[in-house]
């Protein structure tokens, strides 16, 4: 008895204590700025995020320098005036949901939720929100989100000559899909 | 009893924070594993320095319209106000058929002369690894002005030059380019009887960021003086790039009068500290023929 209640209760300390992760490594991230003179749009298919579906944590990583264009000279553009990638080579967030409890248990069905949390680019830092769709399916995750960012809160200087070209305030759309991370 | 599983419970439990890791640790971890080789982009901001190429080529379907301009030189006087009376132009349409190769064909006013070229980037210089880039590039050109000595028996083959080089380039710094280059340029006719058909010579360049968007480039080819015809000069040309979105406009002074590797190399015949300098330009404005993303 004793032994079973022992052997019991590691079980379910291991359980829990295991973390209960999603991962990708070519979900995807696009952007799209548009003004009257032109609209400009880049996709990223390489992004790396992970999701804990029990602690409601998620985290996304995406190298600056893989994010395609419509032409060659606006990808360097970016990548040497705007981003400057080599100094800072990813963009990041790091935030938190509140996990509904069929989420946890892996209930299929879309769920709503509001993330926050910290999204680094161009090694500025800032507080962000969002809304999303997480999505439970056969087993399989899937998140979704769109929202707007403003240049100037990340520093990213936009010189007066090109200044119609270029949005003041981005749209990013995310679009991953997730596999349970293996041990 | 039971106190004891309960205290041996919570441990467990109180442990998990530690063992839990945070994802973005994770996801860097992941990015080291992944890491990929990353090339050198953007070393120099256009496919030329001053008169000579670089080793840039242009990205696969991308098609570049060159509009070159030279005026005389600087100390021909207020009659000729300091050159700007006169004028020589090269027009070229240059593509990028992959990311790596290049081709060009262009017509020069001086000497009236067709070129042609193709530029292949072999290495390309990577953040662990490769050291440098470097650019093959071979031309060729036909002058069409009427044969020097109509009365002598005259080949088609004699109206040819060729031009070959190994552009040699390293990025050091975001701001900081440098290039040697040596050439070999290959006359079919020597332009005298005594005269050897190939000049060598060395170049040496580079590219000093000064803004993002402007650069101060410069260019010198030294040839070796065993095969440098007489009367001629080496050719230096100092200038700035300037880049507003799809145009890169590069303006600069030289002493060489031509705009082909034969006849800026070789054939310079201007003294630049004599005041023997023209101010010239490129403009080149790059059109996307095919999306790059279209073929993956």
């Amino acid at each position: 008895m004793k032994i079973t209640l022992v052997s019991f209760l590691l079980l379910v300390s291991l359980t829990a204590q295991s973390q209960d992760l999603y991962m990708t490594r070519n979900g995807k991230i696009s952007f799209f700025s548009r003004t009257p003179m032109e609209n400009i749009d880049a996709t990223n298919n390489e992004v790396l995020s992970v999701i804990d579906l029990q602690k409601g944590d998620m985290a996304f990583a995406v190298l600056i320098n893989g994010f395609r264009f419509e032409k060659a000279l606006m990808e360097e553009h970016f990548n040497e005036n705007y981003m400057e990638s080599t100094k800072y080579p990813k963009a990041t967030f790091n935030g938190k949901f509140t996990p509904p409890a069929e989420l946890q248990s892996k209930k299929d069905g879309t769920y709503a939720v509001q993330v926050e949390g910290d999204l680094t680019i161009h090694g500025v830092t800032r507080k962000t929100k969002a809304s999303g769709e997480l999505i439970i399916q056969g087993g399989k995750l899937s998140s979704r989100s769109s929202f707007k960012i403003t240049i100037k809160d990340f520093n990213i200087a936009v010189p007066g000559v090109v200044a119609e070209k270029i949005a003041e305030t981005i749209d990013v759309t995310v679009d991953c899909q997730y596999l349970p991370k293996e041990k | 009893m039971p106190r004891f599983y309960l205290l041996g419970f919570l441990l467990l439990a109180g442990l998990r924070p530690c063992v839990a890791q945070d994802l973005l640790d994770l996801l860097n971890e992941e990015i080291k594993k992944e890491e990929k080789p990353e090339y050198a982009t953007a070393t120099f901001k256009a496919t030329r320095l001053i008169n000579g190429h670089s080793i840039e080529t242009l990205a696969g379907g991308v098609l570049d319209v060159r509009i070159s301009h030279r005026f005389g030189y600087l100390n021909a006087g207020i009659e000729e106000f300091f050159g700007l009376d006169q004028a020589t132009t090269r027009l070229a349409l240059e593509y990028g058929i992959t990311n790596r190769l290049m081709v060009g064909i262009g017509r020069s006013s001086w000497q009236k002369e067709v070129d042609g070229f193709v530029k292949y980037k072999l290495l390309r210089q990577q953040s662990k690894g490769m050291p440098v880039t470097v650019t093959l590039l071979s031309a060729m050109s036909m002058k069409t002005i009427p044969y020097e000595d109509p009365n002598r028996e005259n080949y088609f083959s004699s109206r040819l030059y060729y031009a070959f080089q190994g552009l040699i380039a390293r990025k050091f710094t975001e701001s900081l380019s440098l290039q040697l280059m040596p050439s070999l340029v290959h006359y079919n006719l020597a332009p005298a009887p005594n005269m050897n058909n190939d000049v060598i010579s060395l170049g040496v360049g580079g590219r000093l960021k000064l803004t993002k968007r402007v650069s101060l480039n410069t260019e010198y080819y030294y040839q070796l003086p065993s095969t440098q015809y007489a009367g001629t000069t080496n050719a230096f040309g100092i200038g700035f790039d300037v880049e507003t979105g799809g145009h890169v406009f590069q303006l600069y002074f030289t002493n060489a009068t031509g705009m082909t590797e034969r006849t800026f190399i070789s054939e310079t015949t201007g003294n630049f500290f004599q005041g023997d300098i023209h101010f010239g330009f490129h403009l080149s404005r790059v059109f996307t023929i095919r999306d790059p993303r279209k073929k993956q």
